[in-house]
Protein backbone atom coordinates (compact mmCIF):
# COMPACT_ATOMS: atom_id res chain seq x y z
CA UNK A 1 0.00 0.00 0.00
CA UNK A 2 1.50 3.28 -0.53
CA UNK A 3 1.84 6.22 1.43
CA UNK A 4 -1.45 8.20 0.15
CA UNK A 5 -3.70 5.23 -0.24
CA UNK A 6 -2.59 3.60 3.39
CA UNK A 7 -3.43 7.77 4.88
CA UNK A 8 -6.92 7.32 2.78
CA UNK A 9 -7.76 4.21 4.33
CA UNK A 10 -6.85 5.59 8.28
CA UNK A 11 -8.67 8.42 7.73
CA UNK A 12 -11.59 6.86 6.26
CA UNK A 13 -11.31 4.75 9.04
CA UNK A 14 -11.25 6.92 11.68
CA UNK A 15 -14.36 8.83 9.33
CA UNK A 16 -16.46 5.84 9.56
CA UNK A 17 -16.44 5.12 13.15
CA UNK A 18 -17.69 8.56 13.62
CA UNK A 19 -20.47 8.01 11.58
CA UNK A 20 -21.67 4.55 12.56
CA UNK A 21 -21.31 5.45 16.48
CA UNK A 22 -23.14 8.94 15.70
CA UNK A 23 -25.78 6.72 14.03
CA UNK A 24 -26.32 4.25 16.97
CA UNK A 25 -26.30 7.07 19.50
CA UNK A 26 -28.93 9.28 17.38
CA UNK A 27 -31.54 6.12 17.57
CA UNK A 28 -31.75 7.36 20.97
CA UNK A 29 -33.22 10.72 19.99
CA UNK A 30 -36.69 10.74 21.24
CA UNK A 31 -36.73 7.66 23.52
CA UNK A 32 -34.44 8.38 26.28
CA UNK A 33 -34.58 7.88 30.08
CA UNK A 34 -34.06 11.21 30.94
CA UNK A 35 -35.40 14.16 28.73
CA UNK A 36 -31.81 16.02 30.10
CA UNK A 37 -30.03 12.19 28.64
CA UNK A 38 -31.87 12.74 25.48
CA UNK A 39 -30.05 16.63 25.04
CA UNK A 40 -27.06 15.22 25.58
CA UNK A 41 -27.03 12.11 24.32
CA UNK A 42 -27.99 13.50 21.01
CA UNK A 43 -25.32 16.14 21.24
CA UNK A 44 -22.86 13.07 21.68
CA UNK A 45 -23.69 11.98 18.35
CA UNK A 46 -23.77 15.60 16.32
CA UNK A 47 -20.36 15.77 17.95
CA UNK A 48 -19.64 12.53 16.51
CA UNK A 49 -21.50 12.85 12.72
CA UNK A 50 -19.62 15.95 12.77
CA UNK A 51 -16.31 14.89 13.25
CA UNK A 52 -16.89 12.13 10.90
CA UNK A 53 -17.55 14.98 8.07
CA UNK A 54 -14.50 17.00 8.59
CA UNK A 55 -12.79 13.54 8.14
CA UNK A 56 -14.85 12.24 4.98
CA UNK A 57 -14.11 15.68 3.56
CA UNK A 58 -10.58 15.50 3.90
CA UNK A 59 -10.54 11.48 2.64
CA UNK A 60 -12.65 12.35 -0.50
CA UNK A 61 -9.82 15.45 -1.59
CA UNK A 62 -7.09 12.46 -0.46
CA UNK A 63 -9.26 10.44 -2.72
CA UNK A 64 -9.67 12.88 -5.91
CA UNK A 65 -5.77 13.35 -6.29
CA UNK A 66 -5.14 9.26 -6.59
CA UNK A 67 -3.94 8.39 -9.87
CA UNK A 68 -6.96 7.38 -12.17
CA UNK A 69 -5.45 3.39 -12.03
CA UNK A 70 -5.76 3.26 -8.32
CA UNK A 71 -9.46 5.22 -8.22
CA UNK A 72 -10.68 2.87 -9.91
CA UNK A 73 -9.94 0.17 -7.66
CA UNK A 74 -10.58 1.77 -4.95
CA UNK A 75 -13.77 1.08 -3.62
CA UNK A 76 -16.48 -1.56 -4.77
CA UNK A 77 -19.13 -0.01 -5.33
CA UNK A 78 -20.58 0.30 -8.63
CA UNK A 79 -21.97 4.11 -8.18
CA UNK A 80 -18.52 5.12 -7.02
CA UNK A 81 -16.81 3.61 -9.60
CA UNK A 82 -19.34 5.10 -12.45
CA UNK A 83 -18.37 8.54 -10.85
CA UNK A 84 -14.61 8.06 -10.95
CA UNK A 85 -15.13 6.73 -14.78
CA UNK A 86 -16.87 9.76 -15.32
CA UNK A 87 -14.70 12.34 -13.89
CA UNK A 88 -16.80 13.68 -11.69
CA UNK A 89 -14.39 14.58 -7.87
CA UNK A 90 -16.12 12.24 -4.96
CA UNK A 91 -17.51 14.04 -1.82
CA UNK A 92 -18.60 13.60 1.99
CA UNK A 93 -21.60 11.91 0.74
CA UNK A 94 -20.41 9.67 -1.56
CA UNK A 95 -17.93 8.19 0.94
CA UNK A 96 -20.90 7.53 3.28
CA UNK A 97 -23.91 6.82 1.21
CA UNK A 98 -22.14 5.15 -1.47
CA UNK A 99 -19.84 2.66 -0.21
CA UNK A 100 -21.21 -1.11 1.22
CA UNK A 101 -20.12 -2.44 3.94
CA UNK A 102 -16.84 -4.28 3.01
CA UNK A 103 -15.44 -0.83 2.19
CA UNK A 104 -16.60 0.61 5.76
CA UNK A 105 -13.48 0.57 8.15
CA UNK A 106 -15.07 1.06 11.15
CA UNK A 107 -13.89 -0.81 14.56
CA UNK A 108 -16.46 -3.57 15.20
CA UNK A 109 -17.14 -1.64 18.73
CA UNK A 110 -19.42 1.03 17.40
CA UNK A 111 -21.80 -0.84 15.39
CA UNK A 112 -22.76 -2.69 18.31
CA UNK A 113 -26.61 -2.18 18.67
CA UNK A 114 -27.92 0.14 21.55
CA UNK A 115 -29.70 -2.94 23.36
CA UNK A 116 -30.52 -0.69 26.78
CA UNK A 117 -28.87 2.16 28.40
CA UNK A 118 -26.21 0.06 30.05
CA UNK A 119 -24.69 -0.78 26.90
CA UNK A 120 -24.59 2.06 25.74
CA UNK A 121 -23.07 3.43 27.88
CA UNK A 122 -20.74 0.89 28.19
CA UNK A 123 -19.90 1.20 24.55
CA UNK A 124 -19.29 4.76 24.65
CA UNK A 125 -17.01 4.41 27.73
CA UNK A 126 -14.78 2.10 26.28
CA UNK A 127 -14.55 4.28 22.84
CA UNK A 128 -14.67 7.52 24.65
CA UNK A 129 -10.95 6.22 26.78
CA UNK A 130 -9.79 5.66 23.89
CA UNK A 131 -10.37 8.64 22.23
CA UNK A 132 -8.89 10.76 24.63
CA UNK A 133 -5.60 9.16 24.45
CA UNK A 134 -5.63 8.81 20.79
CA UNK A 135 -6.78 12.15 19.65
CA UNK A 136 -4.43 13.02 22.34
CA UNK A 137 -1.26 11.75 19.89
CA UNK A 138 -2.54 12.65 16.72
CA UNK A 139 -3.14 16.31 17.63
CA UNK A 140 0.79 16.02 17.14
CA UNK A 141 0.47 14.32 14.12
CA UNK A 142 2.76 15.51 11.26
CA UNK A 143 -0.36 15.49 8.72
CA UNK A 144 -1.92 18.93 9.68
CA UNK A 145 -5.04 18.38 8.40
CA UNK A 146 -5.69 15.45 10.81
CA UNK A 147 -3.85 16.80 13.53
CA UNK A 148 -5.78 20.32 13.21
CA UNK A 149 -9.22 17.75 13.75
CA UNK A 150 -7.92 15.94 16.67
CA UNK A 151 -7.58 19.19 18.58
CA UNK A 152 -10.45 19.91 17.42
CA UNK A 153 -11.97 16.76 18.91
CA UNK A 154 -10.35 16.59 22.15
CA UNK A 155 -12.13 19.09 23.35
CA UNK A 156 -15.58 17.22 22.75
CA UNK A 157 -14.32 14.20 23.69
CA UNK A 158 -12.73 15.28 26.79
CA UNK A 159 -17.02 15.85 27.41
CA UNK A 160 -17.90 12.59 25.78
CA UNK A 161 -15.77 10.85 28.12
CA UNK A 162 -16.73 12.74 31.40
CA UNK A 163 -20.17 11.94 30.31
CA UNK A 164 -19.83 8.40 29.78
CA UNK A 165 -17.88 7.84 32.93
CA UNK A 166 -20.31 9.02 35.21
CA UNK A 167 -22.75 7.63 33.56
CA UNK A 168 -20.30 3.74 34.92
CA UNK A 169 -20.40 4.97 37.88
CA UNK A 170 -23.90 5.84 38.62
CA UNK A 171 -25.17 2.92 36.93
CA UNK A 172 -22.33 0.49 39.08
CA UNK A 173 -23.01 1.93 42.01
CA UNK A 174 -26.64 2.67 41.82
CA UNK A 175 -29.22 -0.18 42.53
CA UNK A 176 -28.65 -3.78 42.40
CA UNK A 177 -30.46 -4.14 39.05
CA UNK A 178 -28.38 -1.44 37.15
CA UNK A 179 -25.36 -2.71 38.63
CA UNK A 180 -26.13 -5.95 37.30
CA UNK A 181 -26.99 -4.38 34.01
CA UNK A 182 -23.39 -2.83 33.69
CA UNK A 183 -21.55 -5.08 34.42
CA UNK A 184 -22.92 -7.55 31.90
CA UNK A 185 -22.95 -5.10 29.26
CA UNK A 186 -19.15 -4.17 30.27
CA UNK A 187 -18.64 -8.23 29.73
CA UNK A 188 -20.17 -9.00 26.49
CA UNK A 189 -18.54 -5.42 24.51
CA UNK A 190 -15.14 -6.24 26.60
CA UNK A 191 -14.24 -8.85 23.52
CA UNK A 192 -14.88 -5.63 21.16
CA UNK A 193 -12.14 -3.24 22.79
CA UNK A 194 -8.91 -5.32 21.75
CA UNK A 195 -9.31 -4.21 17.94
CA UNK A 196 -9.09 -0.28 18.74
CA UNK A 197 -5.02 -1.56 19.45
CA UNK A 198 -4.56 -3.73 16.73
CA UNK A 199 -2.24 -2.51 13.68
CA UNK A 200 -3.39 -3.35 10.27
CA UNK A 201 -1.37 -2.12 7.36
CA UNK A 202 -2.74 1.02 7.36
CA UNK A 203 -2.03 1.49 10.95
CA UNK A 204 1.64 0.77 10.28
CA UNK A 205 1.92 2.53 7.00
CA UNK A 206 0.91 5.89 8.95
CA UNK A 207 2.41 5.09 11.93
CA UNK A 208 5.86 4.83 9.89
CA UNK A 209 5.45 8.76 8.27
CA UNK A 210 4.67 9.75 11.48
CA UNK A 211 1.35 10.19 10.69
CA UNK A 212 -0.77 7.99 13.06
CA UNK A 213 0.94 6.52 16.01
CA UNK A 214 1.63 2.73 17.91
CA UNK A 215 -2.07 2.05 18.71
CA UNK A 216 -0.98 -0.93 20.98
CA UNK A 217 0.94 1.15 22.92
CA UNK A 218 -2.01 3.37 24.47
CA UNK A 219 -3.89 0.28 25.94
CA UNK A 220 -1.88 0.49 29.44
CA UNK A 221 -2.74 3.54 29.65
CA UNK A 222 -6.63 2.80 28.64
CA UNK A 223 -6.63 -0.08 30.97
CA UNK A 224 -5.41 2.25 33.77
CA UNK A 225 -8.30 4.65 32.87
CA UNK A 226 -11.15 1.87 32.64
CA UNK A 227 -10.06 0.44 35.87
CA UNK A 228 -9.86 3.83 37.84
CA UNK A 229 -13.64 4.44 36.53
CA UNK A 230 -14.42 0.87 37.05
CA UNK A 231 -13.19 0.92 40.69
CA UNK A 232 -14.88 3.73 41.50
CA UNK A 233 -18.40 1.98 39.93
CA UNK A 234 -17.92 -0.91 41.63
CA UNK A 235 -17.67 -2.93 38.61
CA UNK A 236 -15.05 -6.14 38.03
CA UNK A 237 -12.55 -5.92 34.81
CA UNK A 238 -12.95 -8.96 32.87
CA UNK A 239 -9.93 -11.09 32.15
CA UNK A 240 -8.60 -10.80 28.80
CA UNK A 241 -9.58 -13.55 26.66
CA UNK A 242 -10.46 -14.08 22.97
CA UNK A 243 -11.39 -10.33 21.14
CA UNK A 244 -13.24 -9.61 17.97
CA UNK A 245 -11.29 -7.89 15.18
CA UNK A 246 -11.77 -7.04 11.25
CA UNK A 247 -14.01 -3.89 10.82
CA UNK A 248 -10.50 -2.09 10.19
CA UNK A 249 -10.31 -4.38 7.37
CA UNK A 250 -13.78 -3.86 6.09
CA UNK A 251 -15.10 -7.90 7.77
CA UNK A 252 -18.12 -6.50 9.54
CA UNK A 253 -20.85 -7.59 12.06
CA UNK A 254 -24.22 -8.84 10.45
CA UNK A 255 -25.64 -5.30 12.19
CA UNK A 256 -23.65 -2.91 9.65
CA UNK A 257 -25.47 -4.34 6.71
CA UNK A 258 -28.55 -3.19 8.09
CA UNK A 259 -27.16 -0.04 9.39
CA UNK A 260 -26.07 0.72 6.30
CA UNK A 261 -29.45 0.12 4.59
CA UNK A 262 -30.92 2.11 6.33
CA UNK A 263 -28.25 4.97 6.25
CA UNK A 264 -28.16 4.58 2.49
CA UNK A 265 -32.09 4.32 1.72
CA UNK A 266 -32.56 7.33 0.02
CA UNK A 267 -29.56 7.95 -1.91
CA UNK A 268 -29.34 4.19 -3.21
CA UNK A 269 -33.69 4.73 -4.58
CA UNK A 270 -33.44 8.35 -5.63
CA UNK A 271 -29.57 8.15 -7.09
CA UNK A 272 -27.62 11.31 -8.22
CA UNK A 273 -29.82 13.63 -7.07
CA UNK A 274 -29.33 17.03 -4.81
CA UNK A 275 -31.31 17.04 -1.34
CA UNK B 1 -56.73 40.95 51.49
CA UNK B 2 -59.69 39.63 51.10
CA UNK B 3 -60.24 36.84 47.83
CA UNK B 4 -62.22 39.95 46.34
CA UNK B 5 -59.13 41.96 46.35
CA UNK B 6 -56.91 39.75 45.44
CA UNK B 7 -58.91 39.30 42.15
CA UNK B 8 -59.06 42.68 41.64
CA UNK B 9 -55.25 43.26 41.94
CA UNK B 10 -54.68 40.28 39.74
CA UNK B 11 -57.69 42.10 36.86
CA UNK B 12 -55.27 45.20 37.48
CA UNK B 13 -51.96 43.37 36.63
CA UNK B 14 -53.52 41.65 33.56
CA UNK B 15 -55.74 44.86 32.09
CA UNK B 16 -52.01 47.12 32.59
CA UNK B 17 -50.49 44.13 30.68
CA UNK B 18 -47.94 43.28 33.77
CA UNK B 19 -47.04 39.79 33.88
CA UNK B 20 -48.18 37.18 36.84
CA UNK B 21 -45.21 36.07 37.89
CA UNK B 22 -45.19 32.17 40.04
CA UNK B 23 -45.70 33.82 43.41
CA UNK B 24 -48.06 36.10 42.53
CA UNK B 25 -52.06 34.96 43.44
CA UNK B 26 -53.87 33.89 40.56
CA UNK B 27 -57.56 32.72 40.28
CA UNK B 28 -57.54 28.81 40.14
CA UNK B 29 -59.06 28.45 36.61
CA UNK B 30 -55.92 30.79 35.33
CA UNK B 31 -53.35 28.30 36.99
CA UNK B 32 -55.23 25.25 35.79
CA UNK B 33 -55.76 26.63 32.09
CA UNK B 34 -52.22 27.59 32.17
CA UNK B 35 -51.15 24.44 33.34
CA UNK B 36 -53.26 23.02 30.57
CA UNK B 37 -52.10 24.89 28.25
CA UNK B 38 -48.57 24.69 29.13
CA UNK B 39 -48.19 21.00 29.34
CA UNK B 40 -49.77 20.17 26.07
CA UNK B 41 -47.27 22.07 24.54
CA UNK B 42 -44.55 20.38 26.01
CA UNK B 43 -46.24 17.38 25.00
CA UNK B 44 -45.96 18.68 21.82
CA UNK B 45 -42.52 18.92 21.68
CA UNK B 46 -41.82 15.64 23.22
CA UNK B 47 -44.34 13.11 20.84
CA UNK B 48 -43.23 15.90 17.89
CA UNK B 49 -39.62 14.33 17.97
CA UNK B 50 -41.38 11.04 17.14
CA UNK B 51 -42.19 12.29 13.51
CA UNK B 52 -39.26 14.07 12.33
CA UNK B 53 -37.16 11.21 14.38
CA UNK B 54 -38.53 9.13 11.69
CA UNK B 55 -35.68 10.32 9.05
CA UNK B 56 -32.83 10.96 11.31
CA UNK B 57 -31.35 7.54 10.52
CA UNK B 58 -32.18 7.98 6.81
CA UNK B 59 -31.28 11.46 6.15
CA UNK B 60 -30.01 11.65 2.82
CA UNK B 61 -26.81 13.74 3.05
CA UNK B 62 -24.96 14.23 6.32
CA UNK B 63 -25.69 17.87 6.19
CA UNK B 64 -29.19 16.93 6.28
CA UNK B 65 -28.72 14.98 8.67
CA UNK B 66 -26.58 17.01 11.11
CA UNK B 67 -29.34 19.60 10.98
CA UNK B 68 -32.16 17.48 11.35
CA UNK B 69 -30.41 15.85 14.77
CA UNK B 70 -29.81 19.15 15.66
CA UNK B 71 -33.74 20.16 15.31
CA UNK B 72 -35.29 17.35 16.91
CA UNK B 73 -32.82 18.47 19.68
CA UNK B 74 -34.24 21.85 19.82
CA UNK B 75 -37.72 20.58 20.50
CA UNK B 76 -36.69 18.46 23.45
CA UNK B 77 -34.98 21.36 24.62
CA UNK B 78 -38.53 23.32 24.16
CA UNK B 79 -40.11 20.44 25.74
CA UNK B 80 -37.67 20.80 28.88
CA UNK B 81 -38.40 24.81 28.99
CA UNK B 82 -41.82 24.43 28.72
CA UNK B 83 -42.19 21.46 31.59
CA UNK B 84 -39.85 23.62 33.83
CA UNK B 85 -42.70 26.63 32.86
CA UNK B 86 -45.17 24.28 34.04
CA UNK B 87 -43.90 23.70 36.91
CA UNK B 88 -43.48 26.75 38.37
CA UNK B 89 -47.27 26.80 38.73
CA UNK B 90 -47.18 23.86 41.04
CA UNK B 91 -46.81 20.97 39.55
CA UNK B 92 -43.81 18.52 38.97
CA UNK B 93 -42.73 16.59 35.73
CA UNK B 94 -43.56 13.39 36.80
CA UNK B 95 -47.25 14.22 37.29
CA UNK B 96 -47.12 15.79 33.60
CA UNK B 97 -45.77 12.36 32.12
CA UNK B 98 -48.77 10.64 33.97
CA UNK B 99 -51.24 13.06 32.49
CA UNK B 100 -50.02 12.46 28.83
CA UNK B 101 -49.29 8.42 29.03
CA UNK B 102 -53.24 8.25 30.51
CA UNK B 103 -54.38 9.82 27.25
CA UNK B 104 -55.82 12.87 29.68
CA UNK B 105 -53.07 15.45 28.51
CA UNK B 106 -53.64 16.09 24.76
CA UNK B 107 -50.68 16.88 21.95
CA UNK B 108 -51.04 18.84 19.10
CA UNK B 109 -52.74 16.50 16.60
CA UNK B 110 -50.68 17.30 13.48
CA UNK B 111 -47.71 15.04 15.18
CA UNK B 112 -50.29 11.55 15.02
CA UNK B 113 -50.17 11.58 11.16
CA UNK B 114 -47.51 9.88 9.38
CA UNK B 115 -43.64 11.04 7.88
CA UNK B 116 -43.48 8.81 4.58
CA UNK B 117 -40.62 10.22 2.55
CA UNK B 118 -37.88 13.01 2.88
CA UNK B 119 -39.87 15.58 1.92
CA UNK B 120 -42.05 15.51 5.25
CA UNK B 121 -39.13 16.73 6.76
CA UNK B 122 -39.65 19.99 4.71
CA UNK B 123 -43.00 19.63 4.91
CA UNK B 124 -43.24 19.77 8.53
CA UNK B 125 -40.73 22.56 8.82
CA UNK B 126 -42.27 25.00 6.69
CA UNK B 127 -45.50 24.25 7.28
CA UNK B 128 -46.03 22.68 10.89
CA UNK B 129 -42.95 24.44 12.35
CA UNK B 130 -44.40 27.63 10.35
CA UNK B 131 -48.04 26.64 11.73
CA UNK B 132 -45.90 27.11 15.12
CA UNK B 133 -44.78 30.43 15.14
CA UNK B 134 -47.74 32.11 14.12
CA UNK B 135 -49.57 30.41 17.27
CA UNK B 136 -46.26 31.23 19.23
CA UNK B 137 -45.36 34.54 18.56
CA UNK B 138 -48.45 36.25 20.47
CA UNK B 139 -47.57 33.69 23.24
CA UNK B 140 -44.20 35.68 23.74
CA UNK B 141 -46.37 38.55 25.60
CA UNK B 142 -49.06 36.15 27.24
CA UNK B 143 -49.42 37.34 30.85
CA UNK B 144 -47.95 34.74 32.39
CA UNK B 145 -44.07 35.59 33.06
CA UNK B 146 -42.16 32.02 32.48
CA UNK B 147 -44.77 30.88 29.74
CA UNK B 148 -44.13 34.39 28.18
CA UNK B 149 -40.34 33.96 28.57
CA UNK B 150 -40.05 30.39 27.50
CA UNK B 151 -41.67 31.59 24.06
CA UNK B 152 -39.51 33.91 23.41
CA UNK B 153 -36.24 31.58 23.18
CA UNK B 154 -38.97 28.72 21.39
CA UNK B 155 -39.66 31.23 19.08
CA UNK B 156 -36.35 32.33 17.90
CA UNK B 157 -35.16 28.74 17.03
CA UNK B 158 -38.41 27.72 15.45
CA UNK B 159 -38.36 30.51 12.84
CA UNK B 160 -34.84 28.49 12.29
CA UNK B 161 -36.54 25.34 11.70
CA UNK B 162 -39.00 27.32 9.39
CA UNK B 163 -36.68 28.15 7.34
CA UNK B 164 -34.61 24.45 7.22
CA UNK B 165 -37.64 23.22 6.08
CA UNK B 166 -38.58 25.33 3.69
CA UNK B 167 -35.28 24.96 2.16
CA UNK B 168 -35.78 21.86 2.14
CA UNK B 169 -38.66 22.00 0.11
CA UNK B 170 -37.05 24.41 -2.29
CA UNK B 171 -34.15 22.01 -3.37
CA UNK B 172 -36.91 19.49 -4.28
CA UNK B 173 -39.17 21.99 -5.96
CA UNK B 174 -35.78 22.56 -7.98
CA UNK B 175 -34.59 19.44 -8.41
CA UNK B 176 -35.52 16.26 -10.49
CA UNK B 177 -39.24 15.46 -11.29
CA UNK B 178 -39.90 12.95 -8.66
CA UNK B 179 -38.27 14.98 -6.13
CA UNK B 180 -40.65 18.12 -6.90
CA UNK B 181 -43.66 14.83 -7.15
CA UNK B 182 -42.05 14.03 -3.57
CA UNK B 183 -42.71 17.60 -2.65
CA UNK B 184 -45.79 18.37 -3.93
CA UNK B 185 -47.09 14.83 -2.23
CA UNK B 186 -45.78 16.03 1.13
CA UNK B 187 -47.91 19.21 0.76
CA UNK B 188 -50.78 17.56 -0.39
CA UNK B 189 -50.98 15.58 3.22
CA UNK B 190 -49.67 18.38 5.53
CA UNK B 191 -51.54 21.08 4.55
CA UNK B 192 -55.23 20.75 6.41
CA UNK B 193 -53.69 19.31 9.09
CA UNK B 194 -51.58 22.15 9.44
CA UNK B 195 -54.64 24.50 9.44
CA UNK B 196 -56.51 22.21 11.85
CA UNK B 197 -53.61 22.94 14.22
CA UNK B 198 -54.89 26.67 15.09
CA UNK B 199 -57.91 24.81 16.96
CA UNK B 200 -61.74 24.74 16.03
CA UNK B 201 -63.23 27.66 14.72
CA UNK B 202 -63.87 30.85 17.03
CA UNK B 203 -67.51 30.27 16.92
CA UNK B 204 -67.32 26.86 18.61
CA UNK B 205 -63.75 27.25 20.41
CA UNK B 206 -64.91 26.95 24.23
CA UNK B 207 -61.72 28.61 26.06
CA UNK B 208 -61.16 31.38 23.04
CA UNK B 209 -63.20 34.07 25.19
CA UNK B 210 -61.41 33.47 28.74
CA UNK B 211 -58.25 32.97 27.32
CA UNK B 212 -58.53 36.30 25.34
CA UNK B 213 -59.52 38.16 28.58
CA UNK B 214 -56.65 36.61 30.51
CA UNK B 215 -54.02 37.51 27.92
CA UNK B 216 -53.11 33.89 27.55
CA UNK B 217 -54.10 34.23 23.71
CA UNK B 218 -53.87 37.52 22.27
CA UNK B 219 -55.51 36.30 18.61
CA UNK B 220 -58.13 33.93 17.87
CA UNK B 221 -58.00 31.35 16.07
CA UNK B 222 -59.60 32.05 12.77
CA UNK B 223 -57.50 35.03 13.05
CA UNK B 224 -54.11 33.22 13.15
CA UNK B 225 -55.64 30.66 10.84
CA UNK B 226 -56.34 33.37 8.11
CA UNK B 227 -52.84 35.25 8.83
CA UNK B 228 -51.39 31.48 7.80
CA UNK B 229 -53.13 30.80 4.67
CA UNK B 230 -52.06 34.27 3.54
CA UNK B 231 -48.04 33.55 4.07
CA UNK B 232 -48.03 30.85 3.23
CA UNK B 233 -50.01 30.85 0.04
CA UNK B 234 -46.98 33.18 -1.45
CA UNK B 235 -44.33 31.23 -0.38
CA UNK B 236 -45.98 27.86 -1.96
CA UNK B 237 -45.69 30.32 -5.58
CA UNK B 238 -42.39 30.31 -5.25
CA UNK B 239 -41.97 26.69 -4.97
CA UNK B 240 -43.82 26.44 -7.96
CA UNK B 241 -46.12 23.94 -5.82
CA UNK B 242 -49.92 23.85 -5.67
CA UNK B 243 -52.04 24.06 -2.49
CA UNK B 244 -53.95 21.58 -2.73
CA UNK B 245 -57.71 23.55 -2.15
CA UNK B 246 -59.41 24.45 -5.07
CA UNK B 247 -61.55 27.10 -3.34
CA UNK B 248 -58.51 29.08 -2.79
CA UNK B 249 -58.78 32.71 -3.99
CA UNK B 250 -57.52 35.83 -3.52
CA UNK B 251 -60.51 38.55 -2.00
CA UNK B 252 -59.47 41.73 -3.50
CA UNK B 253 -62.41 43.64 -0.22
CA UNK B 254 -61.10 41.41 2.69
CA UNK B 255 -57.47 41.88 1.56
CA UNK B 256 -57.52 38.17 2.50
CA UNK B 257 -57.17 34.76 0.82
CA UNK B 258 -60.45 33.37 0.82
CA UNK B 259 -59.79 29.18 1.66
CA UNK B 260 -62.07 25.85 1.38
CA UNK B 261 -63.91 24.42 4.15
CA UNK B 262 -61.75 22.57 6.58
CA UNK B 263 -62.71 18.87 7.63
CA UNK B 264 -63.48 19.00 11.26
CA UNK B 265 -64.62 15.32 11.28
CA UNK B 266 -61.33 14.61 10.34
CA UNK B 267 -60.13 17.05 13.14
CA UNK B 268 -62.20 15.31 15.85
CA UNK B 269 -61.81 12.26 14.85
CA UNK B 270 -57.81 12.41 15.17
CA UNK B 271 -58.27 14.38 18.01
CA UNK B 272 -60.58 11.45 19.64
CA UNK B 273 -57.45 8.41 19.06
CA UNK B 274 -58.45 7.72 15.34
CA UNK B 275 -55.45 9.34 13.37
CA UNK B 276 -52.79 7.57 11.77
CA UNK B 277 -50.58 7.28 14.29
CA UNK B 278 -51.82 7.71 17.77
CA UNK B 279 -51.09 4.52 19.00
CA UNK B 280 -47.77 4.29 18.25
CA UNK B 281 -46.73 7.50 18.86
CA UNK B 282 -47.88 7.18 22.38
CA UNK B 283 -46.79 3.52 22.87
CA UNK B 284 -43.59 5.29 22.23
CA UNK B 285 -43.42 7.70 24.40
CA UNK B 286 -45.13 4.94 27.40
CA UNK B 287 -42.34 2.24 26.65
CA UNK B 288 -39.40 5.41 26.73
CA UNK B 289 -40.66 5.88 29.90
CA UNK B 290 -41.26 2.86 31.31
CA UNK B 291 -37.83 1.08 29.65
CA UNK B 292 -35.85 4.41 31.33
CA UNK B 293 -37.33 3.35 34.69
CA UNK B 294 -34.83 1.08 36.02
CA UNK B 295 -32.15 4.14 34.77
CA UNK B 296 -34.05 7.26 36.98
CA UNK B 297 -34.02 4.65 39.89
CA UNK B 298 -30.15 3.97 39.46
CA UNK B 299 -29.45 7.84 39.14
CA UNK B 300 -31.92 8.53 42.30
CA UNK B 301 -29.91 5.31 44.32
CA UNK B 302 -26.77 6.61 43.30
CA UNK B 303 -27.32 10.54 44.43
CA UNK B 304 -28.49 8.93 47.51
CA UNK B 305 -25.47 6.82 48.37
CA UNK B 306 -23.59 9.87 47.36
CA UNK B 307 -25.21 12.15 49.98
CA UNK B 308 -25.09 9.81 52.52
CA UNK B 309 -21.30 9.44 52.13
CA UNK B 310 -20.89 12.84 52.15
CA UNK B 311 -22.72 13.16 55.64
CA UNK B 312 -20.76 10.71 57.00
CA UNK B 313 -16.85 11.67 55.94
CA UNK B 314 -18.37 15.01 57.30
CA UNK B 315 -19.23 13.46 60.77
CA UNK B 316 -16.30 12.08 61.11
Amino acid sequence: MNDQKALLQYTLRLADDGLILGHRLSEWCGHGPILEQDIALTNTALDHLGRARSLYQYAAALFNTLPEADKATFFTSVSLQKEVSEGTAIDEDDLAYLRDGWDYRNVLLVERPNEDWAYTVARSFFYDAFNSLFFKELAKSNDESLAAIAEKSLKEVTYHLRWSSEWCVRLGDGTDESHARMQQAINELWAYTGELFTMNDADAAVAAQGIGMDLAALRPQWKELVALVFDEATMAMPADAWMHTGGKDGRHTEYLGYILAELQFVQRAYPGMEW
Amino acid sequence: MTVHSFQEHFDKKIDGDVAIEPRDWMPDDYRKTLIRQISQHAHSEIVGMLPEGNWISRAPSLRRKAVLLAKVQDEAGHGLYLYSAAETLGITRDELYEQLHSGKAKYSSIFNYPTLTWADMGAIGWLVDGAAIMNQVPLCRCSYGPYARAMVRVCKEESFHQRQGYEIMLTLANGAPMQKKMAQDALDRWWWPSLMMFGPPDAESGNTEQSMRWRIKRLTNDELRQKFIDVTVEQANILGLTIPDKDLKWNEERGHYDSGAINWDEFWNVVKGNGPCNKQRLDTRKKAWADGQWVRDAAMAHAEKRKARKATAKAA
